[in-house]
C-alpha cells in the first residue's frame, strides 16, 4: 500500500481512516491472513450443544466447520469436508450423531474425527489411515471462556485468555446474569449487508448515531413502556463510559431508558414486573455483592471481541458473529443469549425486547443495514472524498459512550495488525 | 361454483386487495384490514409453520399496539431503510382454505415478493398463514403469519416492508 490507511495525530486530537480500507481487494485479502488467520473467531456458545454426541455446522470466516461433543461430551471443532475428495461430512444445521458419513463414498468418522470406515483387505494398505492422516482435520486450537468458543486456525497463536485480555471482564459480566448458566434461545437470525464489515463492527458500539439514526425506536419506545420523554431523559442520565480492554477489545457502557429483563424495569411491565425484576437483582446482590450486581442489572453495554464478534447487552442480550465474503458484503449470524431457567413471563418480555430493536425486522437495525450500504455506496467516491473520520471525543480524558474512542481501539489494532503482515 | 371455491375467491379478492394495498404504500388502509387484536409474525427464515415467539427468536411478533407503530414508523421518512421508498412488487398464489372452525376461516397462499432499491432488486418468497373472520362486507385479519421458505436472508438482509 503506497500510503497508511489508518492515521492518528494526537495532539490534535485528530484520527482519519482511509475509505481504502473498505473497498480495497488487496486489503480485504490481507485481512483474511493477517486478521481471520491470526485471531481467535467465535464458534458458538457452550449451551449449543447441550449433549454429548450433539453437532452443528458453521462457517467461520469462510470455513465450513463442525462444532460438536464426542461420546464423553468434549467440545470439539472440525473442518466439514471428507478427507477422501471432499464433500461435507455433516449437511444439517444441527442434529446428535456417534459419528459422520460422507455421502459420496461413504467414509465414515466417529464424532471425535477418528476415520471409522470398513473397507474390504486388501484395498488399502494395512496401516491406511494409522498415522491419522485421513481423519477428519481438526480446527488448530479450540478453546472457551466461560461458555464462548472460540477457534483459532494458527496453531502457535497465543492462549485465548492471553488473547481476551482485559475483555474477559465483560464476558464475566454477560456470564454472570444468571445463577443457572446462560443459553442462545433457539432460532438465529441469518442476513447479509452489502457493505464492508468493519462498518458493521463500528456500528455495533457507534452510541453517536443512535439518536439519529434511530428516531423512530425512540419514537416507539417511549409510547411502549409508558414514560413521559421526561422521566425517560432521566432513566438515562448515568454516566456513560468508553473502555479499551487491550488488544483492539473495547466496549460502551452507559443506560438507556429501556426495560432490561435482568434488573430494570419499566412502567408497562406493571407491579407484577417490577417484583420479579427486585427479586432477580436480590439474587443478584447475594451472589456477586451490590456493586457488581448494579453493573450487571442497569448498565448497558456494547461490546466488540477483537475482529468480529458483536455482544450487545442492552434490551436483550445479542451474540452476533460477522464475517466478509468480499471487501463489500457482510454474513451475519445473530444470536439471543438469556439465562437459563428464566420464567416465560420473562423469556417473552426479552425476546420482544429483542425484536422491537435488533434484527432485520426491527425498528432499528433495517435502518443501520441502510446506513452502512449507503455509506458503502459513498465509498466510491473515494477518490475524491477519500477519509473517514473517527476523532470524536479524542481530546477528552473520559470519553463517553458517544464519542468514537471505542471505534478507534478497534483500528488502531486492525492497523498494528495489517502493517505486521 | 361450489360452496367451497366461491369462499375461495372471495378470500382471493381480499388478499389480492391486500397485495395491492401494500404494493400502494397504503399502509393506513392496509392496517384497517386488521381486527383489533389482531397479530402480525414473521419466524426466522426456514421456520417451522407453529415455530413460537415466545420460546423462539423471531424476525417480526407483533401485537396489534406494535402493528400500529410499524405502520407509524414506516410512513414516516425518518424509517431511513424505507425512505425513498422502495417499489415492490407483491404475486399472492396458491390459496387454500384449510378449514373454518367458529367463524375463523384458516387460509394458507403462496408469496413471491419484490423489492427494489438502490440499484438492487431483492426477491423473498415463501407463504402466508392467515386467520380471517368475517366481518360485513368481507373479512378482517385475526393473524397473519409469513413464512419465508429460504435458508436465511441473504443477500436481503432485513425485513424492512410488510410481507
Amino acid at each position: 500500500m503506497s500510503h497508511d490507511l489508518v492515521v492518528e495525530d494526537k495532539e490534535r486530537g485528530l484520527f482519519k481512516v482511509s475509505r481504502e480500507a473498505f473497498t480495497s481487494k488487496e486489503v480485504f485479502e490481507r485481512e483474511r491472513d493477517a486478521l481471520f488467520h491470526k485471531c481467535w473467531l467465535y464458534i458458538g456458545h457452550g449451551s449449543e450443544l447441550k449433549a454429548p454426541n450433539d453437532f452443528l455446522t458453521r462457517k467461520v470466516a469462510g470455513h465450513e466447520m463442525i462444532f460438536n461433543r464426542d461420546r464423553k461430551g468434549t467440545y470439539q471443532a472440525f473442518f466439514n469436508t471428507c478427507p477422501h475428495r471432499g464433500a461435507k461430512v455433516a449437511r444439517e444445521a444441527c442434529g446428535n450423531a456417534l459419528g459422520f458419513k460422507c455421502f459420496y463414498h461413504g467414509w465414515a468418522f466417529n464424532n471425535n474425527g477418528k476415520y471409522s470406515t470398513r473397507t474390504p483387505e486388501g484395498v488399502y494398505p494395512d496401516d491406511f489411515g494409522k498415522d491419522g492422516s485421513v481423519d477428519l482435520a481438526r480446527a488448530p486450537q479450540l478453546a472457551q471462556y466461560r461458555d464462548f468458543y472460540f477457534v483459532n486456525f494458527d496453531a502457535n497463536a497465543e492462549s485465548l485468555e492471553d488473547y481476551l485480555a482485559d475483555a474477559t471482564e465483560m464476558l464475566d459480566l454477560v456470564s454472570d446474569h444468571s445463577p443457572n448458566g446462560m443459553e442462545i434461545v433457539g432460532g438465529a437470525q441469518d442476513y447479509s449487508l452489502r457493505a464492508n464489515w468493519k462498518l458493521l463492527v463500528e456500528n455495533s458500539f457507534d452510541g453517536y448515531h443512535a439518536a439519529e439514526t434511530h428516531s423512530t425506536y425512540f419514537a416507539y419506545l417511549i409510547d411502549a413502556i409508558g414514560m413521559s420523554v421526561e422521566e425517560a431523559m432521566k432513566a438515562v442520565s448515568g454516566g456513560s463510559s468508553s473502555y479499551d480492554f487491550g488488544n483492539g477489545h473495547a466496549a460502551i457502557e452507559g443506560v438507556a431508558p429501556w426495560g432490561r429483563p435482568i434488573g430494570r424495569t419499566i412502567p408497562v411491565w406493571g407491579e407484577e414486573g417490577e417484583k420479579e425484576i427486585a427479586a432477580i437483582v436480590e439474587e443478584l446482590e447475594e451472589r456477586v455483592g451490590p456493586e457488581r450486581a448494579n453493573r450487571i442489572a442497569k448498565r448497558d453495554r456494547n461490546i466488540v471481541i477483537f475482529p468480529n464478534l458483536v455482544i450487545n447487552d442492552i434490551m436483550a442480550i445479542t451474540v452476533r458473529a460477522l464475517y466478509p465474503t468480499g471487501p463489500d458484503e457482510i454474513q451475519v449470524s445473530s444470536y439471543a443469549l438469556a439465562p437459563v431457567g428464566e420464567t416465560p413471563e420473562l423469556r417473552k418480555r426479552r425476546l420482544d425486547n429483542f425484536l422491537e430493536f435488533l434484527g432485520p425486522g426491527g425498528f432499528a437495525t433495517p435502518d443501520d443495514v441502510e446506513a452502512l450500504s449507503s455509506a458503502h455506496i459513498g465509498y466510491g467516491n473515494a477518490e475524491f472524498a477519500p477519509w473517514n473520520d473517527i476523532s470524536r471525543g479524542m481530546l477528552k480524558d473520559f470519553p463517553a459512550n458517544d464519542d468514537e474512542a471505542q471505534m478507534r481501539v478497534f483500528w488502531r489494532e486492525w492497523a498494528r495488525r495489517m502493517e505486521g503482515a | 361454483m361450489t360452496k367451497g371455491s366461491e369462499l375461495r375467491h372471495e378470500v382471493e379478492d381480499f388478499l389480492y386487495l391486500e397485495a395491492h394495498l401494500l404494493d400502494e404504500w397504503n399502509l393506513d388502509e392496509w392496517f384497517k384490514l386488521f381486527a383489533e387484536g389482531a397479530t402480525y409474525d414473521v419466524p426466522t427464515a426456514g421456520s417451522a409453520d407453529d415455530a413460537d415467539s415466545s420460546a423462539e427468536l423471531f424476525y417480526v411478533s407483533d401485537d396489534y399496539f406494535r402493528i400500529a407503530h410499524r405502520v407509524k414508523r414506516l410512513n414516516s421518512p425518518r424509517a431511513h431503510s424505507e425512505w425513498p421508498r422502495s417499489i415492490t412488487s407483491r404475486i399472492v398464489s396458491n390459496v387454500r382454505i384449510l378449514g373454518e372452525n367458529g367463524g375463523v376461516i384458516k387460509v394458507r397462499s403462496a408469496y413471491i415478493t419484490h423489492r427494489s432499491k438502490e440499484g438492487v432488486t431483492d426477491m423473498y418468497c415463501g407463504h402466508h398463514l392467515y386467520e380471517l373472520v368475517r366481518v360485513e362486507g368481507g373479512f378482517k385479519i385475526q393473524s397473519k403469519r409469513t413464512m419465508l421458505d429460504m435458508e436465511n436472508l441473504h443477500p436481503q438482509g432485513r425485513v424492512s416492508i410488510i410481507l
